[in-house]
């Protein structure tokens, strides 16, 4: 095997792939060419590294020169300066990736990287997703190779249970105990199936595992078969995840040529076969009965459970389904024991979470923290803080099916039941940070709009239910709330939450919930004041030219689409609030800022 | 897949090539590829210690680049960077030298004193 001196990581997540790395990555191969320098630095094309605001990302080893938001300009002076001279490119080093007298840090030293604790994501940005020789050499596959040749099924299950791992999808189910319903269960045949259903607005956690990681996912679940007694997996993962699936297929295909998939693996008598099923988007069909029907080809709608899958699952057989990070964990605490894993955490939530940092933040990105990681930790150190200085107002965590949490809340831990304490909820990772420009009844709508949109049609409180609290929301946020709206509201979310189907109606009204509990008094001040205090909602505003400020050129009149802005040059001009549109056209374009919305 | 040890076998086999991207403390063989060392044959040492080490599959050695060091009389100029000890630097390096230093230095831990910048300033005076 060819020995090179320096290898070039390229991030190929789909935030990197987006922004350009494939175009990157060909340029690296070209230049390298050029210089004559292809047999002494290898290219490659990597996983997620998780800091998507700054990519493409580009990482050289051995010096570990972190190199953000390269473009395929830049890549000719790294080439010709930092590989073929040996002078790193500082001018193309991530802010925060130099010490002060100029050395590169290592990853554990960026503020970004310094408090996380990379277990799901172990892999992603350091091997070759396509390659299963990377990820065998990190250690891929001997998990398997030790369950199968030296443990028994219920010892595997017992060391699940040991490490106290729990659902990563939302829900929090100990997995060892999933484990052990569904290995109890009577059946003559059984599959092992993984949720790749990521349906969260903001959230990309399990796609970049997939995309970063694929075979540790593959690993697991072979493991899961081994001991529950299946011999079959299926992957449902959504077709709107090209890199994931692709990477998914090409895993399998190689797993399979090294006989690590299929008969008799490891020369034992154990044979493990995985399909991949395409799902076309549907939210619902996160929804774990409701993914089964899919997978077995019929329309994605949920039952009612019970028999839960474990009793009755894909193809009416016992069934064991678990998250991409789920699976993720496994083989790690395979190998190291679960009381490795056990140190991470709080008393009842053990080892990391993965988040999806969005919104209002500096460094968006992917984050993996151990639980009980504060909030404000998250937003504040890892995260970079807010842009432009503005105040915290709430994160949104568990997306459309969660809550948010307000600034008072900070400091809280965050593992699964001190979410649920503060009316929110873990969910699966998604975490969007506002600040003081957004209106959290806007926000409210927001989600129960996406809910209303995916709403399956089945049951007749998620139907009906969630459409009239989505028409009230629209109502306050138009100004035409009337008194007895909110109560209105929290009776619809009692009803809709304790008389739904399946998660994804119980769970919808948790948005309106939570921003009631929190910020009601913006809630009444769209109804009685008809203001919005945050200055979102358009029907609520109005433009007002400052006559101080304004110096009557007639930029806003010019680009107004409605003339409603009437006046004479060289004195203050007027906005007829009756004709006025509120499209904000005038304001953006005003050289001297006179315009205001209140 | 037939056994464990196949596994392992392609496990070290690859890692040899992946772990340069794990943060490593051990020797470092660092080539001086300033514009002065490019001239007076920076490249041919650096491919030589590449393929020695290949060859002897010392795959915790790291074999890195820097810009001129300031000698630039005494080019190609090889610095060698071992934990816990001095760094050692090579002056006036060929290919020849790369192997001898690669036996005796890197894999024995023998400095190859006649080749050092302290041996060749001291025939200099």
């Amino acid at each position: 095997m060819q020995l090179y001196r320096s290898h070039v990581l390229v991030c190929g997540g789909t935030g990197c792939h987006s922004s350009g790395s494939d175009d990157v990555i060909r340029v690296f191969n070209e230049e390298l060419e050029k210089h004559n320098l292809q047999d002494e630095v290898k290219v490659v094309r990597t996983g997620c590294f998780g800091l998507c605001e700054v990519g493409p990302i580009v990482i050289v080893y051995p010096e570990g020169a972190f190199y953000s938001r390269i473009k395929a300009e830049d890549v000719p002076e790294i080439v010709s300066e930092h590989l073929l001279k040996g002078r790193i490119v500082k001018r193309l080093l991530y802010h925060d990736a130099v010490h002060e007298d100029e050395t590169a840090k290592s990853l554990d030293e960026m503020e970004f990287y310094k408090k996380q604790r990379r277990i799901a994501l172990r892999h992603c940005g350091v091997i070759d997703p396509e390659n299963i020789d990377e990820y065998i050499a990190f250690e891929g596959y001997k998990a398997l190779g030790k369950v199968l040749t030296e443990m028994k099924p219920e010892e595997v299950i017992d060391t699940i249970k040991a490490s106290g791992l729990r659902g990563r999808g939302g829900a929090g189910f100990p997995t060892g105990l999933k484990w052990e319903f569904t290995a109890k269960a009577e059946g003559d045949k059984k599959y092992v199936c993984c949720n790749a259903d990521e349906g969260d607005p903001g959230a990309f956690m399990d796609r970049s595992i997939l995309e970063g990681d694929p075979h540790s996912v593959l690993e697991a679940m072979t493991i899961a078969g081994y001991a529950v007694g299946a011999d079959q997996g299926y992957i449902y993962v959504r077709a709107e995840y090209p890199i994931a699936v692709r990477r998914l297929s090409i895993a399998i295909e190689q797993a399979k040529e090294y006989g690590l998939l299929g008969e008799n693996i490891f020369g034992t008598d154990f044979s493990f076969d995985i399909g991949i099923r395409l799902g076309a988007g549907a939210f619902v069909c996160g929804e774990e009965t409701a993914l089964m029907a899919s997978i077995e080809g019929h329309r994605g709608e949920p039952r009612p459970r019970p028999p839960f899958p474990a009793q009755k699952g894909v193809f009416g057989k016992p069934t064991l389904l678990n998250n991409v990070e789920t699976y993720a964990n496994i083989t790690k605490i395979i190998l190291d024991g679960p009381e490795k894993f056990r140190e991470i955490g709080t008393e009842k939530s053990k080892g990391t979470k993965v988040f999806a940092l969005g919104g209002n933040i500096n460094n968006t990105g992917l984050v993996e923290i151990p639980m009980g990681t504060t909030l404000r930790e998250i937003v504040y150190e890892i995260g970079g803080g807010i842009p432009g200085g503005k105040k915290f107002k709430a994160a949104q965590t568990g997306g459309p099916s969660g809550g948010c949490i307000p600034a008072e809340h900070l400091d809280t831990p965050i593992d699964y039941d001190s979410l649920i304490e503060i009316g929110s909820m873990m969910g699966s990772g998604g975490l969007i940070v506002m600040d003081e420009d957004n209106c959290m009844v806007d926000i409210a709508r927001f989600f129960l709009e996406f809910t209303v949109e995916e709403s399956c049609g089945k049951c007749s409180p998620c139907r009906i239910g969630t459409k009239r609290m989505l028409e009230i929301l629209n109502k306050i946020t138009s100004g035409k709330g009337e008194e007895g709206d909110i109560e209105k509201l929290e009776t619809l979310a009692k009803t809709i939450s304790s008389s739904a189907l399946c998660g994804l109606g119980q769970t919808a009204p948790n948005p309106v919930l939570s921003t009631l509990r929190y910020f009601r008094d913006e809630y009444e001040a769209h109804i009685r004041d008809k203001k919005c205090p945050a200055g979102v909602c358009q029907a609520l505003l109005k433009y007002v030219i400052v006559e101080e400020k304004c110096k009557g050129c007639g930029l806003c009149a010019k680009s107004c689409p409605v003339n409603a802005i009437s006046g004479e040059r060289k004195s203050p001009f007027k906005i007829d609030e009756e004709v006025c549109i509120k499209c904000g056209a005038c304001m953006s374009k005003c050289p001297f800022r006179a315009i205001e919305k209140k | 897949m037939k056994s464990l040890e196949e596994l392992e076998e392609i496990r070290k086999k690859t890692l040899e090539s992946v772990n340069i991207r794990t943060d490593r403390k051990n020797t470092r063989v660092v080539v001086g590829m300033g514009t002065c060392g490019i001239a007076a044959g920076a490249r041919p040492v650096l491919l030589a210690f590449l393929e020695e080490i290949n060859k002897r599959n010392l795959n915790d050695v790291i074999v890195t680049q820097t810009g001129c060091i300031g000698v630039c009389r005494l080019e190609p100029i090889v610095e060698v960077y071992t934990p816990g000890e001095e760094k050692v630097t090579y002056v006036k390096m060929t290919p020849e030298k790369v192997r001898k230093i690669v036996s005796d230095h890197i894999v024995n831990g023998q400095v190859v004193k006649e080749y050092t910048i302290g041996a060749y300033e001291e025939q200099d005076k």
